[in-house]
């Protein structure tokens, strides 16, 4: 039975196509046929992030108004077979995304993939409505601070009354995923700590991903944290809340690179 | 595969409550306009794109008053926009709408005098049934919860940025972080939280913001009540 997954949060920059990108590597790396649809029409990363900007052709919004078909728009990753992408225009606008046509997309991804993952835009609009409208399950990525815990609020409102599932009076699934923490500096009261956004948020928690250095090299890199075969902090946590959505009950930790006394004597390299 | 869609033009129907003005006209019908006008002469434009109701509680006034008044007053620039407490025959298309669920304050009611019903009954207070609005989730930030008939219950917290509106008392059984206005006519509201952190509180248009609130009283549990013009708070834990 497929599955679509909203991974929203609200405000910008909290981690949302990191995040995709992570757990749609963990999720295939376990054998699930995955797809990762980025909503953000007019300002796409998710290519990017995923390494796959050079193979762009067609895009969401080609598929959506009927000039390209799904398979000629879907970027199968090379790394791992069962990964594939389905670009957002960088060309238009999120006017450009029909009801109609999305809901046919969705439906058409449903029949080919486990998991479809579904990228939104920051934002409460049209674009982030449409990300969330036909997901089953949704994934709400929140910083340890206050503007970004609000706006997860927010979005957690909007899910519970805008999706096709609340509307037909149905529980929409909901999880935190924590990013960017630091275990230190909540426990200084810098940042807010995991039982204080919780108990706000009053979501179940799926997963809490340290702030590292290692998930902007990344980024930038083009190959999302979990594809390592050594994995750091971050990428466990991502393998561990991958598991924790496919219903496995694991105990709940920060991972943490520990530097021994050679990390620490050689922490950093000469230029 | 078909996805079946809705039709994208649906027509919305909301229900709204918006504050007017109440103008109680009294005749003889020229004698009052010329007290307002008089009036208008020392305020002018006060009334002006204002949205005014006729308040016809005391009945004095007939039909052909109330049309001729309406244009009359249309002269001044003050737009009726409905007749409130009027008689049910001046239902008639031309005349502005009939309203009838408008808040009167208490005091004004004492005013009616009894003798001037002529002959047609006025309709007996109706007696509300106890109407409360009870919430089983929390208030997400940017919801709006208006419920104008009676109390509003929430199981579970108001998040910052939401906004929770009562005729009656508001109890909120969790964390209360954003704005609860309570008592809208009614001073005898009060608001319970179990833990305050509230952005605003107001009992009958009565307000205080979280600056004003005595830091002591933050992260407890609080009782909120109006004493004549002043807010009061006191600690339940």
């Amino acid at each position: 039975m497929a599955k679509v997954l909203v991974v929203t949060s609200g405000k910008g920059g909290v981690g949302k196509t990191t995040s995709t990108a992570a757990l749609g590597v963990a999720l295939a790396k376990g054998g699930k046929n995955v797809v990762l649809v980025d909503f953000d029409v007019g300002l796409r990363n998710l290519d990017l992030v995923m390494g796959a900007e050079r193979r762009v052709v067609y895009d969401l919004i080609n598929v959506v108004q009927g000039d390209a078909k799904l398979a000629q728009a879907l970027i199968r990753d090379k790394r791992i077979q069962t990964l594939s992408l389905l670009p957002a225009s960088q060309t238009r606008d999120k006017d450009a995304l029909t009801d109609e046509g999305v809901a046919r997309v969705i439906a058409e991804l449903k029949e080919k993939f486990d998991w479809i993952i579904c990228d939104s835009p920051a934002g409460i609009e049209r674009g982030a409505t449409l990300a969330m409208r036909h997901a089953d399950v949704a994934i709400v990525v929140t910083n340890p601070e206050v503007s970004s815990v609000r706006d997860s609020d927010r979005i957690i409102g909007l899910l519970d009354s805008k999706t096709e599932k609340a509307e037909r009076g149905e529980h929409m699934d909901k999880h935190l995923l924590l990013t960017r923490y630091d275990a230190a500096r909540a426990e200084r009261g810098e940042m807010l700590k995991v039982e204080d956004v919780l108990e706000i948020l009053s979501i179940p928690l799926l997963g809490i991903i340290p702030e590292s250095e290692e998930v902007l090299r990344a980024s930038n890199v083009g190959a999302p944290v979990t594809l390592s075969d050594t994995p750091s902090a971050p990428a466990r946590a991502y393998l561990d809340a991958a598991r924790r959505l496919n219903g496995e009950a694991l105990e709940m930790t920060v991972p943490s690179d520990r530097k021994g006394l050679f990390g620490k004597l050689f922490g950093r390299r000469a230029a | 595969m078909t996805a079946v869609t809705r039709p994208r033009h649906s027509i919305r129907f909301h229900s709204r409550s918006y504050h007017a003005m109440a103008l109680a006209p009294e005749p003889p019908v020229a004698n009052w306009l010329a007290e307002l006008d008089a009036w208008l002469e020392r305020s002018p434009g006060f009334f002006a794109s204002r949205p005014i109701v006729l308040d016809l509680f005391s009945r004095k006034l007939s039909k052909s008053d109330v049309e001729s008044l309406t244009k009359d007053l249309l002269e001044r620039k003050i737009q009726v926009l409905g007749l409130e407490g009027a008689d049910p025959s001046f239902a008639e298309f031309g005349l502005p709408p009939l309203l009838t669920s408008g808040v009167r304050p208490a005091n004004a009611i004492a005013d009616v005098p009894d003798d001037v019903n002529d002959g047609e009954p006025v309709a007996a207070p109706v007696v509300q049934r106890p109407n409360s609005l009870l919430l089983d989730s929390p208030v997400r930030s940017g919801q709006y919860i208006e419920h104008l008939q009676g109390d509003v219950i929430v199981i579970g917290s108001v998040a910052s940025g939401a906004e929770v509106i009562a005729g009656g008392s508001i109890h909120i059984y969790g964390t209360l972080r954003g704005r609860a206005i309570a008592g809208a006519g009614d001073p005898r509201a009060r608001i319970f939280c179990r833990k305050l952190e509230a952005e605003l509180l107001a009992i009958d248009g009565l307000y205080m913001t979280a600056d004003d609130m005595e830091p002591q009283f933050r992260g407890r549990s609080v009782r909120v009540w109006l004493d004549g013009n002043t807010v009061m708070m006191t600690a339940q834990d």
